[in-house]
Parts: structure tokens; C-alpha cells; sequence
């Protein structure tokens, strides 16, 4: 079995695709932290600087039909499902073009017709509708998945376990997708998590595991691809944990007291999910340069997009209360 | 016209939706085997099966959570849980996830799941298995809350409450399981947002809830032989509140009782005195009177019990309250 060689499994130009799908949403972020720093948006804002590599891996992976729940920290899992970021930053404007028509922002995304049922705010808040929707898919023999995005600090809530047996118990073609970045907000893990290895935890409810390095989109991706096979096989439910790094502060503004500088520098240095892929494919520079302003150029036009998008009335706020 | 149980009535409602309708599915403690701590489902297993008659674990997080993302999916999940004080492990899913959906994704969700739930002091469980808690759900914009108080309208209320697009809290009170009613043949839905006049009056409306319909019809009854003539209004679905039936009724009587079992303190009964003095202050002989149980947690013992919640004559006293100020 030795002989087995960690064969590559995607095509370069998939790879880069990859490449392109992970700047787009670096960029994006980028311009999140500085249009709010200027004192353009509104609201809480929480980039995801460090962990494009699960949010692509694990999104590019997933079929037509699959669905997905997010967390606070959304905008990647959204961009790389394929809402166009126009539609997302003009949702961080609260303009009816956005992907939640003003209604939800940075921590309610929603795109349900690309499967996105939402960014929840409520540290485990989506996991059990997740579980939910995952039985609707197993009653009705539909062969598809449902995936719930949710950080470290998640697996100490109760949704998390409650939401885990009962897919477990079920069967239902769900993946649970941690992406630890070892922080609850301000808390290390060694201040939140009396375990190292968080994959116990699924594993106490005899659910299958699989571990990853987050920061290796192509790793992610094919280890993504294996636990949607095997929940859309009937299977059962799979915890994919994903070690990965948060490379900024918790919010957009956070001042990061809690963390040692050097250590994040040096993590900033050794951990770009963007940095090691482009090393992987040997991305000449002119051509990771016409990249890097094809996205540049992308999240321009959306920020001149949400712009001049539509304000809502303020009365529509009592609109879409009830069905 | 069958003769149909409070309890025969819901799980005839939860049959006839999951006989019509492949979307239509109950989950729950107990509910299986067990047909559910109250027997409402029982025999539902043998009928439907245990995929659609499903047992859960202890997790109500996870039950109510899982009924929020089966319904955003377009089933018509029925989640049962099995006493309103356990409502409050659910809270977080039933008031951030399953009321907000719609609201947060700007409208591009449904999210058509019912929560059965039920409570009703009168057989001493202590603090923890009776409290009466609607008017919690009542503060929620995104939910709908029902609290039927008779087969008839248990039945054709909780038929409206699955096929309601929106996530219903359906409230059934224990005590009333066991009563009977002739029932219409066919299933008529209730509409959610229609009141009922009991019984028709000219002297005092008394808007009355769940057990405490029953005891003012009680009330109203010994009220009528003191030559006091009582209406009774049951609103039925506290959201939406019909305040059409309400203030009609007020604004004929001059008067007006409210009475529900939960504490009277910021009870649903002060939304019925807020609604009836902003709509109809003019017509009012009388300031409302509260009837609601007094504020303390469900006691054990029953004399403390039967102290604590409210009963026919503390709805007969309210009435004689407000009949003996002058217009």
C-alpha cells in the first residue's frame, strides 16, 4: 500500500482556479477592513484572512443542490459558493442588492439558491437545521448534502453536540466542516478546549472523521470531495476538521492584545493558504500579478456597484417579518 | 358529527395532514412508541412509520433546529415538545433561527414549522412541568403563536398551523386533553388571526385563553344568575391577535376581563388591556381587570398550587369588579 503516492488529483488550470477564487476573496476582505476603517459600512464585520483555503476547498467540492450554513465569518464561504461579489458587498452597504436585500449584512448572507441558508451569528446556531435539512434530503431520497461551516470555539456550544448525535443517530448525508482556527474570538484554544485533537469529540458520537491541513486548498478539496461522497452515499454524516489560521483579529478593528506579535507575524510568513499555492503551481510573478488585479478589479466594481446600488425605504423593514 | 377528545382532536389534525401530504412529518420525545408523554400520538407510529413518526433524543435544540432546516427545505415539519418549560432549552433556535430566516434573508425563506408544546398546572408537578409561557412567543416578530381551548378548534387550528408558511408555537393545555366535543365530520380549518365569541353578553367581555375559557364560561354562567350578561372571547391565535373580534366585542360591552393561566404579570392579558385602551378608551366603563396566576413558580403542594393559579371565581370576582365601578 506504500506505493500509493500523494498523486494529484486536480488539473492545474482547476488549481487555479482555486488560486483566482482564493485572491478574489482575500481582496474582497481586504476592501471590507478598509472601506470600514474609512467609515463606509455599517454594522460587525469579521474577515476570514487566513482560512480561504477550507472556504474554497470545501465549497468547490459541493454539488448543485447541496446546501451550506455559515457562521459570522461568511463572506469567503459565500463568494466561493458563487454569489457574486457584487451582491455581497452591496449587502454590506444594506442596499436591496444585496444578497440579502439589505436585511441580514456581514453576518446574514444569504443566497438560497445557491444552497447558502445562511450566516448565523449564534456561535453554533446553524447546526442543527443542518442536521434538519439533511433529513428532508434522506426522507425524500434527494442524493443531497447538506455542510455546516463553524469554527473551534463552536464545538463547546450546545448546538454543536445536540446537532452531531442526532445526525450520527439519523444517518443523514450532513458534513459538519470545523474550521479551527484556534481562537474563540479573544480565547486561545488552551483557554476553551481541554482537548487537542477536536475530532474526538465527533468521534464520541461514532461519526467518521477526516483532518486536514486548511491551509492546503488541493488537500481541503479532495478531502472535502471524500466526506460529500460519503454522506451523499448514505453513509452517514462526516466531521471534516480543518486546521487552519485566523491571520487577523476576531472583528475588523480588533487590536489583537490578546496575541503575541511575533508568533502572528511569523504565522502571517509561514501560513498563507494564497502564498502556498502559488508556490505549489509555481505561479510565475507576471502571471500571478495579472491575477491579483483581475480580482483587485472585480472587488472595485462591486464596492462602485453597492455604491450606487438602491437604498431601502426605512418601512421596508416591517416587509418579509412574515410569509 | 364525531365525538372527538381535546387530545383525539390534535392527533386527528397531525393524521389527516400526514395521510394528505409526504411533507408532513412529527417529531419528538416519546413520540413513537410511547405515542408521547400525553398519548396525543398515539397509534401514529403503526399508521405512518418510524420515519415519519420520529423519537428523538433529549435534545430540543437539536429537535426544533432540525424541524427549522427540514422546513426551509419545504417540508412541513411538526415538532412536539413535551412541556413548555422545555420550550426554553429550544429558545435560541425557535427565536433567532425559525423566526428570522424569512427576516434576514430578505424574504428569500420559508420556514413552515410547527412546535407543539403544552402546559397546565392542576396536578402538582412543581415548578417545572406547568407553566403556561405563550405570551414569551407572543414578543417575537417572525412567530406565530396559537392556544386552542376546545376540539374543534384544536383540530382545525393546528390543521392551519402546518400549512402556515410561517413557524408556528402551537400551545395545548393539559387539562383539557381529555375533554369531548362533537366535532364537524370533515376537518374545517380554522383560520389563524379569527377569534371566537363563546357566548354572547352585554355586560363584561371576558378575552380568556386555554383553561380559562373554560372557567369563564363557568364564571359567566354564575355571573348571569346575579343578572350580569357575559361575553367570551377567546382570541385563539394570540399572533396575530384579531383585534377586530376583540374591540367589537368591547366596544358593545364597556367592559372587559382578561384571563390566562400564565402569571398575570406582563402576561398576554396586559397586550389585550394595551389594545383594548388604545382602540376602544372611549368606550370603556371600567378600567380592565387582569386575571392571571399570581407571581411566584409553580408550587408543589396543591393547596399552594391550587392558590397560585386562577380558577372560575377568580373570574367571577373580576367580573364583579368591573360591573360594580359606575360608567
Amino acid at each position: 500500500m506504500a506505493k500509493v503516492e500523494a498523486k494529484r488529483t486536480l488539473s492545474e488550470e482547476r488549481l487555479r482556479e482555486f488560486l483566482r477564487e482564493m485572491l478574489l476573496i482575500r481582496r474582497f476582505e481586504e476592501k471590507v477592513e478598509e472601506r470600514f476603517r474609512a467609515g463606509d459600512l455599517p454594522g460587525f464585520l469579521h474577515v476570514a484572512i487566513g482560512q480561504e483555503a477550507v472556504a474554497v476547498g470545501v465549497c468547490q467540492a459541493m454539488d448543485d443542490g447541496d446546501v451550506f450554513a455559515s457562521t459570522h465569518r461568511a463572506h469567503g464561504h459565500t463568494l466561493a459558493r458563487g454569489t457574486h461579489p457584487n451582491a455581497v458587498m452591496a449587502e454590506l452597504y444594506g442596499k436591496l442588492e444585496g444578497c440579502s436585500h439589505g436585511y441580514g449584512g456581514s453576518m446574514h448572507l444569504y443566497d438560497i439558491e445557491r444552497g447558502n441558508l445562511g450566516a448565523n451569528a449564534v456561535v453554533g446556531g446553524g447546526l442543527p437545521a443542518i442536521a434538519g435539512a439533511a433529513l428532508a434530503f434522506k426522507l425524500r431520497g434527494e442524493p443531497r448534502v447538506a455542510i455546516a461551516f463553524f469554527g473551534d470555539g463552536a464545538t463547546n456550544i450546545g448546538t454543536f453536540h445536540e446537532a452531531l448525535n442526532l445526525a450520527q443517530l439519523w444517518r443523514v448525508p450532513a458534513v459538519f466542516v470545523c474550521e479551527n482556527n484556534h481562537w474563540a474570538e479573544s480565547t486561545p484554544a488552551s483557554q476553551q478546549l481541554p482537548i487537542d485533537d477536536l475530532s474526538k469529540r465527533a468521534a464520541a458520537f461514532g461519526m467518521h472523521t477526516i483532518t486536514v491541513d486548511g491551509q492546503d486548498v488541493e488537500a481541503v478539496h479532495k478531502a472535502a470531495t471524500r466526506a460529500l461522497k460519503h454522506a451523499r452515499e448514505g453513509k452517514g454524516p462526516v466531521f471534516l476538521l480543518a486546521n487552519t489560521f485566523r491571520l487577523v483579529g476576531h472583528y475588523v478593528g480588533d487590536p489583537q492584545v490578546y496575541r503575541d506579535k511575533e508568533e502572528l507575524r511569523e504565522t502571517r510568513e509561514t501560513q498563507d493558504p494564497i502564498e502556498k499555492l502559488r508556490e505549489k503551481l509555481g505561479v510565475p510573478e507576471g502571471e500571478f500579478e495579472e491575477l491579483d488585479r483581475e480580482a483587485h478589479e472585480l472587488v472595485e466594481a462591486s464596492v462602485e456597484f453597492a455604491k450606487n446600488g438602491t437604498d431601502p425605504k426605512p418601512e421596508d423593514a416591517l416587509k418579509n417579518v412574515y410569509a | 358529527m364525531p365525538e372527538l377528545s381535546y387530545r383525539e382532536a390534535v392527533r386527528d389534525a397531525l393524521s389527516q395532514a400526514m395521510r394528505r401530504d409526504e411533507d408532513v412529518f412529527i417529531m419528538g420525545e416519546d413520540i413513537a412508541e410511547m405515542g408521547g408523554s400525553m398519548g396525543v400520538t398515539a397509534g401514529m407510529l403503526d399508521e405512518f412509520g418510524p420515519d415519519r413518526v420520529r423519537n428523538t433524543p433529549i435534545s430540543e435544540m437539536a429537535i426544533v433546529g432540525a424541524g427549522i432546516g427540514a422546513a426551509m427545505q419545504g417540508m412541513r415539519p411538526v415538532v412536539e415538545v413535551m412541556y413548555e418549560d422545555f420550550t426554553t432549552l429550544a429558545m435560541e433556535q425557535i427565536v433567532n433561527q425559525a423566526a428570522k430566516h424569512r427576516f434576514m434573508s430578505g424574504g428569500q425563506v420559508k420556514v413552515p414549522l410547527t412546535v407543539r408544546t403544552q402546559g397546565g398546572a392542576g396536578w402538582s408537578p412543581g415548578a417545572q412541568h406547568a407553566q403556561q409561557v405563550e405570551a414569551w412567543f407572543v414578543h417575537v416578530p417572525g412567530l406565530k403563536v396559537v392556544f386552542a381551548s376546545t376540539p374543534t378548534d384544536v383540530r382545525g387550528l393546528l390543521w392551519s398551523a402546518i400549512y402556515d408558511d410561517n413557524p408556528v408555537m402551537f400551545f395545548e393545555h393539559r387539562t383539557l386533553y381529555g375533554i369531548k366535543e362533537d366535532v364537524p365530520d370533515e376537518l374545517e380549518p380554522i383560520p389563524i388571526g379569527q377569534g371566537r365569541v363563546h357566548r354572547e353578553g352585554d355586560d363584561v367581555t371576558v378575552v380568556a385563553t386555554g383553561r380559562l375559557v373554560h372557567e369563564a364560561l363557568t364564571a359567566a354562567e354564575e355571573a348571569e344568575q346575579d343578572g350580569v350578561s357575559v361575553e367570551v372571547f377567546d382570541p385563539r391565535t394570540l399572533q396575530p391577535l384579531d383585534e377586530e373580534g376583540l374591540i367589537a366585542s368591547v366596544k358593545k360591552t364597556n367592559r372587559c376581563v382578561v384571563a390566562h393561566e400564565a402569571v398575570a404579570r406582563m402576561g398576554f392579558g396586559a397586550e389585550i388591556a394595551a389594545v383594548v385602551q388604545e382602540k376602544a378608551f372611549d368606550w370603556l366603563d371600567a378600567p380592565v381587570e387582569r386575571v392571571g396566576a399570581k407571581f411566584a413558580p409553580l408550587p408543589f403542594a396543591p393547596v399552594m398550587e391550587e392558590y397560585v393559579v386562577p380558577h372560575s371565581g377568580d373570574v367571577l370576582d373580576a367580573i364583579r369588579r368591573t360591573v360594580a365601578r359606575n360608567g
